[in-house]
């Protein structure tokens, strides 16, 4: 089917076309264009259609298999009580969402997320620092570029390992603050009111690097005559931050703000191997898993799944009208 | 413009204050980067410390003492027997290897169908890998585990590696933004050849996206090392890089000397991968975000 199947071939075709074969090309063309929307019935034209489909049935296979289709069953399951064993589930209508929202060992645990998003701030706060001051020339910059980014990198347990180290009482950091005189440091995970805190550090300390190189690649996409014209009207660094960066990069800001609420609201790796959910540092991720297999609730757990996906959803549809024009990966 | 007027009042005619202040700033901005990577940095020397000493060496000495020995490496040795780290290695090395292969293949043909193809529904896919990329990962594995469950899979290595092989949104961008650089005259001219699609996929189109696919294989293969969850909950019996070293935390309780061995066995892959892939990491992780 080499030229039966011009799928993107495009109408005028190219003058290497040997005398027999730009006829045929052209009668295709022809016959395509008296037809309505251009599509093309006959045998082997059929079979073409399902050409690209071949080609992407990997993929999307895949993707309805392991994404969609468990996505689909968590809204079943969450209207059931099923425990994840029995072979019948009884339909309980909205009762598992009803204790999600009523239940306050379950809905409390969306607070926790607070101190998760009150860290990213502090998080974009430094990557937006460090980005705009190694976007100017700077010695050894692609050296401290590097530093600040490994970390996004390293692999969950082992920065959840290092942190532990860190945290523990009379490590690192106790003895960091001995020497400027705090001698009296508290359990940085074994107090209920600090621990969040200390979880939320770590997690700055992990993907800080991460909007860090985002911002560097945004800020060092605005054209570079951009800063020589502000040089010569005498502009200081401060001034050229706001009147051309800032604006040059608000978008990206905006959108990494927007994943911060996602983010904070999916917490789950840091907390689950640093403490495992103690000392009132669970989040909302956690509970769920917990509720689903360790307690066997997998329809209360479905509905926990479903109001977390719907909260996503909604924000990422606010994103979308706040900044309609972008085109979004939300990764 | 104004300019011509401006430069030399600019360029040289700086009063002193001026150069004081820009000293300061200059200064105050090295002292910032030196200071976070010094934050950044400590937490991970002073574990390498911890890893070269031994047991009572390590009880007596404070977290900054360095080593007494610096080729003690007497606790790596435990971390891999009896942390059993040599399996999880192998055990992700295996999955790594085979679901990276597997969703380059997958990965590049739905590009190439949705880059090369007029037809009813392209729209419709991409919008489904779009839309994929909202639903939160962990949370429905609730529902991802019956399924798995259901086909037989728990507890083995082909769980993962079919739930790495699946492509997503960002590689498909990749892939077809690359794809549009390769001029579709190629295509025709093969076609003139008469090689069918396939032959063109094959022969012409895949040698040409080499560099998305070594970005795709950098950032997906550094993902799925550091994946956490899923073999923790798929790959029960077995070890997993992740897993290997999350176990550490029962055995080893207070041996910290070797955990943080542990830790740093996983880390040093990462480093090294860094060191020598930087460019195509950064290139494949802003190409992802930055649209």
């Amino acid at each position: 089917m080499s030229l039966a199947t011009p799928g993107s071939a495009p109408a005028d075709a190219p003058a290497v076309l040997s005398a027999p074969v730009r006829a045929r090309r052209l009668r295709g063309a022809r016959r395509a264009a008296d037809l309505p929307g251009g599509r093309r019935p006959t045998g082997r034209r059929t079979a073409a259609r399902f050409t690209p489909w071949l080609f992407l049935a990997g993929a999307v296979g895949l993707l309805l298999l392991f994404t969609y289709w468990p996505a689909l069953n968590l809204f079943w399951y969450s209207v059931t009580d099923w425990d994840g064993i029995d072979l019948t589930k009884e339909f309980v209508g909205f009762d598992n969402y009803v204790q999600v929202f009523t239940d306050p060992r379950i809905f409390n645990v969306f607070w926790v997320s607070l101190y998760y998003f009150a860290a990213s701030f502090a998080q974009m706060a430094i990557a937006l620092y460090f980005a705009t001051i190694l976007s100017f020339s700077t010695r050894l910059s692609s050296l401290f570029r590097g530093i600040l980014f490994f970390p996004y990198l390293i692999n969950g347990v082992a920065v959840g390992f290092v942190f532990l180290y860190l945290f523990q009482p009379g490590g690192t950091l106790d003895t960091v603050l001995a020497w400027f005189g705090l001698a009296d440091p508290p359990q940085w995970l074994g107090n209920p009111d600090i621990v969040n805190w200390s979880l939320a550090g770590t997690s700055v300390w992990r993907y800080t690097g991460l909007n860090f190189v985002l911002f560097l690649g945004a800020i060092q996409s605005i054209p570079h005559e951009l800063y020589e014209a502000a040089d010569l009207d005498g502009a200081s660094r401060w001034q050229q931050f706001w009147a051309i960066i800032f604006p040059g990069i608000r978008r990206i800001i905006g959108l990494s703000f927007i994943l911060a609420i996602a983010g904070s609201l999916s917490v789950f790796e840091i907390p689950f191997i640093m403490t495992g959910g103690a000392n009132g540092s669970a989040t909302f991720v956690i509970q769920t898993l917990q509720t689903a297999f360790n307690f066997r609730q997998v329809g209360l757990a479905s509905a926990m799944a479903v109001v977390l996906l719907v909260i996503v959803l909604v924000v990422t549809w606010i994103q979308r009208r706040l900044f309609p024009d972008e085109k979004v990966d939300l990764t | 413009m104004t300019v011509t007027a401006l430069p030399r009042r600019v360029a040289r005619g700086r009063t002193l204050g001026e150069r004081l202040r820009s000293t300061s700033a200059t200064t105050a901005k090295y002292a910032s980067l030196v200071i976070a990577a010094v934050v950044t940095l400590l937490p991970l020397s002073v574990l390498l410390f911890a890893s070269l000493k031994t047991a009572p060496e390590y009880a007596q000495s404070g977290p900054f003492d360095l080593p007494q020995n610096w080729l003690n490496f007497d606790n790596f040795v435990t971390a891999f027997t009896s942390g059993k780290m040599l399996e999880g290695f192998v055990n992700t090395g295996i999955v790594l290897a085979v679901s990276l292969v597997g969703t380059v293949f997958l990965g590049t043909m739905a590009a190439y169908a949705l880059d090369r193809f007029v037809f009813r529904g392209k729209k419709l896919v991409m919008g489904l890998f779009l839309v994929a990329t909202l639903i939160p990962g962990v949370t429905s594995q609730v529902a991802t585990f019956q399924l798995i469950n259901g086909l037989g899979l728990y507890d083995t290595k082909a769980a993962l590696i079919l739930l790495f092989m699946g492509t997503d949104i960002i590689a498909i961008y990749l892939f077809i933004q690359f794809m549009q650089s390769i001029p579709i005259s190629l295509d025709e001219a093969a076609m003139i050849d008469g090689a069918n699609r396939w032959t063109i996929y094959w022969r012409v189109v895949l040698p040409l996206l080499k560099p998305a696919i070594a970005t795709v294989v950098i950032i997906k293969g550094i993902a799925i090392y550091n994946e956490f969850y899923a073999p923790f909950l798929y790959l029960p019996s077995e070890g997993f890089i992740s897993t290997s070293l999350f176990r550490f935390k029962g055995p080893f309780g207070a041996q910290w000397e070797v955990i943080a061995a542990g830790t740093i066995v996983v880390i040093i892959p990462t480093l090294v991968a860094f060191l020598l892939l930087q460019r195509w990491i950064y290139k494949g992780l802003t190409s992802g975000a930055v649209k």
